[in-house]
């Protein structure tokens, strides 16, 4: 909210009526008798504090409160202005221009206290000034259980007349919940009488809600005091009893009938209702109303049943799998119907096209969200890995975990599991030290580790943090020398090394644990968090600890794309990673090497030619397309021949055939029926890095 | 590959028959699971050339290779009557999808188990591997193709091995 | 069409945090200073409804009120007034008046959207 802005239009307005205020002030030094020099003192105080409570300057409204009301009293006439008071109203304009300047000065500062005590005494009010404690409007929320109400709303008569309307308030009420209005017209006049601006119905409303009564009651709140309103719960729904209430029963409750009219019928062979209203004891819509009373309940009665059995169904996940699959097929198929629409021209096909695409992503967004799960059911089972992994170690280590709600498509959650185990474990073994060690360093003996998740645009972020020894760089660069994995003396940064130890063959234990250390951990769970499409990377400061970074994608089966062609193939960029599209003139940028440097609004952006990558030779246009994306926080531009544009990929997998083809992800296909590929960015920069 | 026994008794079959490089070879039908028309062709980078690219088969990407370049005969021509064999082929007990492309598909024979005999050890082009059988036709021998083990070679599981190699990925990884 | 509300206030901040707010909703506002203003402005104008201060200079909001509810235009459109009073007294006077409803100062911007929908739907 732009507070702001508004907070600049109140001081400028309280300073001008300060000003006013102050010459009001003298003026009525000089005229103490004058009514209007009171009144306007009164309304110019009025503002300023009505004003400032409401854009944040409450200790100015809190000080001129009791200054207002002695005002009031003086406009009454119960208090006469003496000099002091003038004396103290103008001390107290300036205390609220101080205020106006720095917000720090509160209520409770000498000046102010001053001043209240003053005009409380003038008021005979105790004379301790404490800020009045705000007072918690803590409203009792309202998730109660569903009941059903029945709520009588007798208007008087010229509610019209006061700008309410109460067809809205029906309305409001049948938003609530499930309803039923029952009108009673009985009192309505004939024509000839009638005064077209009063109301003479009144209502009977059934209400199922959660709501509370009070919630019910604030509806009303405009009219509740010129106005008969009633409010009964009539069921709980906790009784397993099929009867409601008998015909009778209902309209006793509703006072529309005496218990002793009612007895006195009883003793007829008749059905009631048609007794009481030939005998006239009761109104018609009186009648109907009691036995719509009786018929909703029941109706609410059923469809709470059918709820509670019907609240969640287990299905088997390979069904769920081929329904997305299904899905899939449809988002192909709905493409191809849109190219087609489109290239005819036909603009009654192309507006089915539309429709019929609308459908299609939302029935897409349905079917992935009913795959989601929450990420919560996997992380209790590291609660207990990481208790028994520090006893066995001899380690105090407590394991927190944050975000059990966030969902995540379940075939992500299934393959995460072995990478977090081993992650974890990492932790409780190299993360964290033994208790000894840890006060030797001047930590609590008792090391922590947080396993959070959360979302972050169309990804999850998933970390493990731990408060334990961090990363010693020089361990690890030693340790990469030895095993030939870099050259001696190779300059490298903190994140370089610390890549390092998702190395193939790379463990730094000191001694091999049977917890981790054997060396086939990182890597694996490198190459098993790159599947899912997600990326890895660890932060670290020696000494304090150790984060470690897990970004996967919400769903494997369908992504937004940017779809780009080179030669006449075509090729899939994922789009939460593109960044923007800018044109490339060969001619401009003559380099021999694969890499490249371009240079974008002064930035400098290294630049990879696609179809060097993929070997295609053919025919290069003069203006290419450079489609810059986001790699680990660095900028870097892929070139292509031509951008197409979004396009919803339903994600194939190229199958073991080509699970060592690198810089593809996997494969789509096009509304025309074609295959794109979809590239792996990583991949692809990395392997030419 | 252990030596096949030359006294294997073969069994009956039907057989898909169709022309590679003016040679007539077979695939059990069992295998196959239709025969398309060439459709064009989505090639992978990093893969050897042999590996045509990926179709689309109904929704499904499929991988499909060329056999004459893979059994070093040459390239195939895109003609009219080139069509791509869908086959069926365990690989790693999951049975996979897989596309062959041939110059012209003939027809579908049966062959008594008496009529087929085991590949001759010497005098085809091909790894003996490879075949399944020599059956004798109206005019000459069909070559009966063991699926399997064409297609589920190491070579075409692991492509990068065999990439690495190609001159096209020489230049890349400069 | 959006409709057209008339915010009285003699406090100017008052009036911008209304008009943003309300504006911000999709309604058209109309300001005026008080009672007198708002009575030349509703002059010809079609206003769906008022949200009006009580105590301002020239013509407080219940003179402002009643004089609306005389003119057939404005007889049956909602009225809510601005009360830092909490006390009944005003709340009765200004409902007696034919006020619909009411808003006590210091009020958060959301209040004030709740009750505009609550009124005019």
């Amino acid at each position: 909210m732009a507070v702001d802005v508004h907070q600049e239009v109140f001081i400028q307005e309280a300073q001008e009526l300060l000003e006013e205020l102050e010459e009001s002030l003298l003026e009525l030094e000089n005229d103490t008798d004058n009514a209007d020099i009171v009144a306007r003192i009164f309304r110019a105080m009025h503002t300023i504090k009505g004003s400032g409570a409401m854009f944040g300057f409450e200790n100015i409204a809190h000080l001129v409160h009791d200054v207002e009301t002695a005002y009031d009293m003086v406009r009454n006439g119960e208090l006469t202005i003496s000099k002091d008071m003038l004396e103290y109203s103008l001390k107290s304009c300036d205390v609220i221009k101080e205020m106006l300047q720095d917000a720090a000065i509160k209520a409770d500062s000498p000046e102010a206290v001053e001043i209240l005590n003053f005009f409380r005494g003038c008021q005979n009010k105790p004379q301790e000034a404490k800020p009045e404690a705000p007072v918690d409007n803590i409203e009792e929320t309202s998730t109660a259980d569903e009941r059903a109400y029945r709520i009588r709303f007798k208007p008087e008569e010229t509610i019209l007349m006061q700008g309410t309307n109460p067809a809205h308030l029906l309305e409001e009420l049948e938003e609530m919940g499930e309803s039923k209005i029952i009108a009673h017209t009985s009192s309505v006049p004939p024509l000839a009488e009638m005064d077209p601006e009063k109301c003479y119905t009144f209502w009977d409303i059934l209400l199922t809600t959660n709501k509370t009564e009070n919630d019910i009651r604030d509806v009303f709140i405009f009219v509740e005091d010129d106005s008969e309103i009633k409010i009964n719960v009539i069921d709980d729904f906790t009784t397993e009893d099929d009867h409601y209430k008998k015909l009778g029963e209902i309209l006793l409750e509703k006072g529309d009938v005496t218990a002793e009219a009612l007895q006195a019928l009883m003793n007829e062979k008749k059905m009631l209702g048609e007794m009481l209203v030939e005998k006239g004891l009761v109104k018609p819509e009186a009648i109907a109303s009691a036995l719509e009373e009786q018929k909703h309940v029941k109706e609410m009665r059923n469809k709470k049943a059918a709820v509670e059995s019907a609240a969640s169904i287990r299905v088997p996940s390979e069904k769920l799998d081929s329904m997305v699959d299904l899905v899939g097929e449809l988002v192909t198929v709905q493409a191809r119907l849109n190219q087609t629409a489109v290239e005819d021209l036909n603009p009654e096909l192309m507006k089915i096209a539309e429709e019929v695409e609308r459908l299609v992503w939302e029935l897409r967004d349905n079917t992935m969200s009913i795959r989601m799960l929450q990420i919560g059911s996997t992380f209790s089972k590291y609660k207990r890995l990481v208790r028994d992994l520090s006893r066995d170690l001899g380690k105090d280590i407590e394991l927190i975990t944050k975000g059990e709600d966030t969902e995540l498509d379940k075939t992500v959650i299934e393959k995460l599991g072995d990478p977090l185990v081993h992650l974890v474990r990492n932790s409780v073994d190299h993360g964290i030290g033994t208790p000894a060690d840890r006060i030797a360093a001047g930590k609590d003996g008792k090391g922590q580790i947080l396993l959070s998740a959360e979302h972050s645009g169309d990804s999850v972020l998933i970390q493990i943090k731990d408060n334990g020894k961090g990363i010693d760089r020089d361990v690890i660069l030693n340790k990469a020398i030895e095993k030939g994995i870099v050259a001696e003396g190779a300059e490298m940064t903190d994140k370089e090394v610390y890549e390092l130890i998702f190395a193939a063959g790379f463990s730094t234990a000191e001694s091999v644990s049977n917890v981790s250390g054997r060396g086939v951990g990182m890597d694996v769970v490198k190459r098993n968090i790159e599947a899912l499409r997600g990326t890895i990377y660890i932060e670290s400061t020696l000494g304090v600890g150790t984060t470690i970074t897990l970004k996967l994608p919400l769903t494997l089966a369908i992504i937004d794309g940017l779809l780009v062609t080179i030669s006449d193939q075509s090729f899939i960029v994922p789009l939460s990673r593109v960044n923007e599209c800018i044109e490339f003139k060969e001619s401009e940028y003559k380099t021999e090497s694969c890499r490249k440097i371009l240079k974008v609004r002064d930035e400098l952006i290294p630049y990879v030619k696609l179809r060097d990558i993929f070997g295609i030779k053919d025919g290069v246009p003069d203006i290419q397309q450079i489609v810059i994306v986001e790699l680990e926080g660095r900028r870097v531009g892929f070139v292509v021949d031509n951008v197409i544009g979004d396009h919803q990929t339903v994600i194939k997998s190229l199958g073991k055939t080509f699970k060592d083809v690198e810089c593809v992800s996997g494969a789509s296909v096009l509304g025309n029926g074609s295959v794109a590929l979809i590239i792996d960015i990583v991949k692809v920069y990395t392997s030419i890095e | 590959m252990s030596e096949k026994d030359s006294n294997m008794q073969h069994d009956n079959c039907q057989v898909l028959t169709f022309m590679l490089a003016e040679e007539v070879y077979g695939v059990d039908i069992m295998s196959v699971r239709e025969v398309l028309d060439y459709t064009s062709v989505t090639k992978v980078p990093q893969t050897p050339d042999y590996m045509v690219g990926v179709i689309n088969l109904r929704g499904n990407v499929v991988p499909v290779l060329d056999l004459r370049l893979k059994f070093g005969m040459g390239k195939t021509e895109k003609m009219v009557n080139t069509c791509v064999i869908i086959v069926e082929v365990e690989i790693d007990d999951e049975t996979t999808i897989l596309g062959a492309l041939a110059d012209s598909v003939q027809e579908v024979v049966d062959f008594e188990g008496s009529n087929i005999e085991d590949a001759p050890k010497i005098g085809t082009q091909l790894n003996t591997a490879f075949i399944k059988g020599m059956a004798k036709n109206n005019d000459g021998f069909v070559i009966i193709l063991n699926v399997n083990s064409v297609f589920s070679q190491d070579d075409i599981l692991s492509l990068a091995g065999t990439a690495e190699t190609t001159p096209e990925q020489a230049a890349i990884s400069v | 069409m959006s409709k057209t509300i008339l915010t009285v206030d003699d406090s100017a901040s008052i009036r911008q945090m209304v008009k943003f707010t309300l504006t911000k909703e999709g309604y058209n506002v109309i300001e005026a200073c008080d009672g007198k203003d708002a009575l030349t402005k509703v002059n010809g104008a079609n206003i769906d409804m008022v949200v009006t201060d009580l105590n301002m200079p020239n013509m407080d909001g219940i003179t402002l009120i009643k004089q609306l509810r005389t003119q057939a235009k404005f007889k049956f459109i909602p009225i809510i007034m601005l009360t830092t009073e909490s006390q009944d007294s005003k709340k009765a006077e200004g409902k007696s008046a034919g006020a619909t409803g009411w808003i006590v100062k210091p009020f958060k911007p959301e209040q004030l959207i709740t009750v505009t929908k609550k009124v005019l739907r």
